[in-house]
């Protein structure tokens, strides 16, 4: 008989980028265990790197939010999700999926971001002068880890960069675990209704971006706004996150800044691996699986927790430490699957370019209060900070 | 190489760049040498080990 648990929250006080404590110890004593959901339901919670894999290689796992249990409450969320609208791939299956993926990969290669490097570094060195220019402190989240891919994505889809805010203001609500059901509807519904209302000026004036290519494709009108809705809040609230915690980890360890300076491209799949912002995922079983010795029934829903798969010491020894000389290559940071990130190789180009020209440029960076005093993003779908205060010495 | 599963992550690219490229069209992933030297064995088995969809299997030979 397995013990049964429930899923561990809270992360350790001074530790903001461990997660939960227990999770390493369901983790090393049973990678793949049955988890009691709290609306009732008994699944399953995979911790271990390689079960998280099998789980999400295997098309028998659905991404069907209405068909699973969260493993966490929501509030005012009565525990019925409504069937996912045309477009919202991320939560569809093959051969729906395959379909808007198949849009989409073309325009997100290796060799397409890499290209776009160039431009990330101007952008990059306009918001390096302006904080020079501003002078010597100021909140390293809206100064720099949010607007370059802000910028970023709304260029290469084709969305206004002045609306931002209202992206941003919108993006955050949905990420947020304390935001009410019907907050969540409100906010869908504006940025909703905007999209549907840029895809319409895309048909009507197509521009040269994604978004004008896309409605040449046969998607409908609520497949693009859609399609849109997932890009640019993928685009919006991820890379930034990473670059600001990915900071503090460096003021944390500041040892490891040259090692970022000297291999760039290897010290951002460890802070990926590290920092595992987007930490936990559900799928649900279509069919009866056997798994690690354990059978999985059709209909139950196995929590993935990503950040516990990126911390077994089975894949990566001495996992809770931060080795950007580490090649952390098989973290489960953008997922595995057919679902892995599309955007995964834009989310590197901007973070091998923003960070190490940050302390490139302000050798002095440092936070103004201490690292465990800085506001972190709790309770939300993508870790971060809210505010990461900094300050450095005028030359 | 199974293009039919591939979901165009590109981590094959990043794994061994002289072996795996992308179609510029779909971006599914195009093998550039199907007979890769010793040296790049490793960063062909990383690329098998990463792809997320299964679509890059080796041979032995």
């Amino acid at each position: 008989m397995h013990h049964t648990t429930t899923m561990p929250t809270g992360r350790p006080t001074g530790c903001p980028f461990d997660p939960p404590a227990e999770l390493a110890a369901l983790r090393d004593e049973q990678p793949l265990r049955p988890l009691l959901y709290p609306d009732g339901h008994v699944g399953w919670l995979a911790t271990g790197h390689a079960a998280i894999r099998a789980v999400l290689a295997d098309p028998r796992f659905s991404s069907r939010p209405e068909l699973a249990h969260f493993p966490l409450p929501r509030e005012g969320f009565d525990g019925e999700m409504p069937p996912v609208p045309p477009g919202m791939f991320i939560n569809a299956d093959a051969p729906e999926h395959t379909r808007y993926r198949g849009l989409l990969t073309g325009r997100f290669t290796v060799r397409r971001m890499r290209l776009l490097s160039a431009r990330v570094e101007e952008v990059t060195v306009e918001h390096l002068d302006a904080m020079e220019r501003r002078g010597p402190s100021t909140d390293l989240v809206t100064a720099f880890a949010q607007p370059i891919p802000a910028l970023m994505i709304c260029e290469l889809l084709g969305a206004p960069y002045a609306d931002r805010d209202f992206f941003l203001e919108h993006t955050a609500t949905f990420n947020d675990h304390e935001a009410t059901a019907e907050r969540q509807a409100e906010s869908m519904a504006a940025f909703g209704g905007f999209l549907h209302d840029l895809v319409l000026a895309k048909r009507a004036r197509p521009t040269d971006d994604l978004l004008s290519d896309l409605t040449e494709t046969d998607l409908t009108d609520e497949e693009l706004a859609n399609v849109a809705f997932l890009l640019l809040g993928a685009g919006l609230d991820t890379t930034a996150n990473m670059i600001a915690l990915g900071t503090l980890a460096l003021f944390t360890n500041p040892d490891q800044i040259a090692l970022l300076r000297a291999d760039p491209d290897r010290a951002v799949e460890e802070l990926l691996r590290y920092l595992s912002i987007a930490h936990t995922g559900v799928r649900v079983a279509l069919a009866d699986v056997e798994l690690d010795g354990h059978l999985i029934k059709a209909g139950q829903t196995v929590t993935i927790s990503l950040e516990a798969g990126n911390r077994d010491p089975a894949k990566f020894p001495d996992p809770d430490r931060l080795d950007l000389s580490r090649h952390a290559a098989g973290h489960l940071s953008f997922g595995h699957g057919i679902h892995q990130c599309l955007g995964q190789q834009l989310a590197r180009v901007e973070m091998r370019v923003a960070l190490p020209a940050l302390f490139e440029r302000f050798p002095t960076l440092r936070p103004t209060v201490a690292p465990r005093d800085v506001p972190l993003r709790s309770d939300v779908d993508i870790l971060g900070v809210q505010r990461l205060p900094v300050t450095w010495d005028v030359p | 190489m199974d293009r039919e599963r591939c979901v165009g992550a590109g981590m094959c690219v990043l794994a061994e760049a002289t072996v795996f490229d992308q179609d510029e069209g779909d971006g599914t992933v195009l093998l550039l040498d199907p007979t890769p030297a010793v040296e790049r064995r490793a960063g062909v088995r990383e690329a098998a080990a990463v792809c997320p969809s299964g679509a890059v299997t080796l041979l032995d030979g």
